[in-house]
């Protein structure tokens, strides 16, 4: 009997073993084929150049700066946004039909494909409220597309924090506004934060909610001067993004030279994995300040 | 209302009722607690005795779904009212509780988080500050332990003395009341000894009411003793005579432990 029971402890462990292993293999690979492919464009001229002919040739530094921006002007939306609305959910909504409605309609929003967002998008920002094809049009879409999900991140977060540390503030007198700004928001504010930067980071790589909201496929580029590189787009232009590039130059299958195509996939996967990266070394340095 | 006899009571409930949704936790309680002395709530786990003792600082309201029906007075005012004001009823009325719960802030900070929250910074300077902190922390003889070290985190010291520190912190509020949610279960017997020395020390300023089910302790440390069985009060009576010479046959079942 005990020995059985040790042998089906090593088969339960092997087994996991293996579908843990199944989960890296496949990201490993798909990192590694695209690298290795990219390799031969992959370089400083190509991240700092201009696309030349339609994307078959020269750099990616457009694409890479207008999905960069992309981020940016969304994080300015959606973050004060989700946040305050984490915040009111978990810490002063009442439980009752409207607070059961509200959370029905986040987790609902959550789950609505992007492209349904990306229409959305269209008909709101685009068309109703005037603000045409533009950067902004694609940041508030993409914001619109990431609230419900930075809205649960949110409230983890928030319920992380022990209900003693809440009682102890109430008890002493303290409102709700008191206690969340003293102790429940320094206490979780590394676990909002980096939820806001991955679930952006993780829409800005999407295709669809930029599709018809603001994407150029390709944008006249004066590359002479330093301004212009760093700052090509303003929230009314439309701009470049590396997700829709990817999908330009994937299109054009024979025009455009096979490593063209997997170097933008390889600086979209590389953006992505800085930003996630820069999340994960902030949540390290506000948990190293955790007070508890 | 100026009752002089009701003035002088520090918490006094009438017809006092309870619902958590449907299910009613407390029925019709009228009690009379006096001031200066320690008052011990026992009772089976599911009594209410953790109810009642919430109500008397309006902080049940905070956890959802409760209706309360019938009259709380504090100090001889009625707390269920709209003109009262939370933030000052809870001033006056103190809580700790069965865990300690020290806020994960430094000591000092934590000492100084209940006047914080009720006076602009600037009505409190730095020696002012130093003052409450020392009197707290002396109250509770803490003082000579932590003066070195005002500025560690409070959650890394002992349970006892987070306890005390949870106790200290409500000082500087001035209360009249602090009610006690079962302060000691989390201690081991030297730090139940000491608290208890503590809340024994305390009684002269400050009316206890004290939530336990160690019977022992409700009969070592308490002046008055309150029986509560289905959210009802079954008998109030001194401690002494409540344990020695019970008038209710579930008291006297309880006490002699054959059941809870």
């Amino acid at each position: 009997m005990e020995r059985r029971k040790v042998l089906v402890e090593g088969i339960a462990k092997k087994v996991m073993l293996v579908a843990a292993l199944c989960l890296i293999v496949p990201v490993l690979a798909i990192i590694a084929y695209i690298f290795y492919k990219a390799s031969p464009v992959l370089g400083l001229d190509y991240l700092w150049g201009v696309p030349e002919g339609g994307g078959t040739g020269g750099g990616i530094w457009p694409p890479l700066i207008g999905t960069f921006f992309l981020v940016l002007v969304s994080l300015c939306i959606c973050a004060p946004i989700g946040i305050m609305a984490g915040i009111y959910l978990n810490e002063y909504a009442p439980d009752n039909w409207f607070t059961r409605i509200i959370n029905m309609a986040v987790t609902s929003l959550a789950g609505v494909p992007s492209i349904v967002h990306a229409l959305f998008g269209v008909g709101a920002f685009v068309l109703t409220f005037g603000m045409g094809e533009s950067l902004l049009a694609a940041s508030c879409t993409i914001a619109v597309m990431t609230i419900p999900v930075l809205i649960t991140s949110t409230r983890e977060a928030l319920s992380a924090v022990p209900m003693a540390f809440r009682q102890a503030c109430w008890n002493m007198g303290a409102t709700k506004w008191q206690t969340i700004r003293t102790i429940v928001l320094p206490n979780s504010i590394s676990g909002i934060l980096t939820g806001v930067i991955l679930e952006v980071s993780r829409a800005a790589g999407e295709t669809a909610p930029i599709l018809f909201t603001g994407a150029a496929a390709s944008i006249p580029f004066m590359a002479d001067s330093l301004g212009d590189k760093l700052m090509p787009y303003f929230l009314g232009d439309k701009f470049m993004a590396l997700s829709y590039h990817l999908k330009v130059v994937a299109d054009k299958l024979n025009d455009v030279p096979e490593a063209m195509k997997y170097g933008t996939a390889a600086v979209l996967i590389g953006l992505i994995f800085i930003l996630n990266s820069f999340s994960i070394v902030l949540r390290m340095y506000l948990r190293s300040r955790k007070k508890w | 209302m100026s009752d002089p006899e009701i003035d002088e009571l520090s918490i006094r409930t009438r017809n006092l009722s309870l619902w958590y949704g449907k299910f009613q936790a407390l029925h019709e309680v009228s009690v009379d607690i006096k001031p200066n002395i320690i008052t011990s709530l026992i009772g089976p786990s599911g009594c209410g005795k953790t109810t009642l003792l919430r109500c008397f600082n309006r902080i049940n309201e905070r956890y959802g779904n409760v209706t309360t029906t019938g009259e709380v007075r504090i100090l001889g005012e009625n707390i269920y009212t709209e003109a009262v004001a939370l933030a000052e009823l809870r001033k006056s009325v103190g809580m700790v509780f069965q865990r300690p719960n020290p806020l994960p802030i430094s000591i000092e900070k934590n000492i100084l988080f209940g006047v914080r929250s009720h006076s602009r910074s600037r009505d409190l300077p730095a020696s002012k500050r130093e003052e409450l902190i020392e009197s707290a922390l002396s109250e509770v003889s803490l003082w000579n332990e932590l003066k070195d070290n005002l500025k560690r985190k409070a959650t890394t010291l002992t349970l006892e003395q987070q306890q005390k520190l949870c106790i200290a912190r409500l000082l500087p509020l001035k209360p009249e009341i602090i009610l006690m949610d079962e302060p000691c279960s989390a201690l081991d017997a030297d730090g139940i000894e000491r608290i208890e020395e503590l809340i024994s020390e305390l009684k002269d300023r400050y009316t206890i009411v004290i939530v336990t089910h160690n019977m022992a302790q409700a009969r070592r440390a308490s002046d008055e003793c309150i029986y509560m069985y289905l959210g009802e009060i079954k008998e109030h009576a001194s401690t002494m005579e409540l344990f020695m010479n019970p008038k209710n046959e579930q008291t006297a079942m309880y006490i002699e432990g054959r059941y809870g």
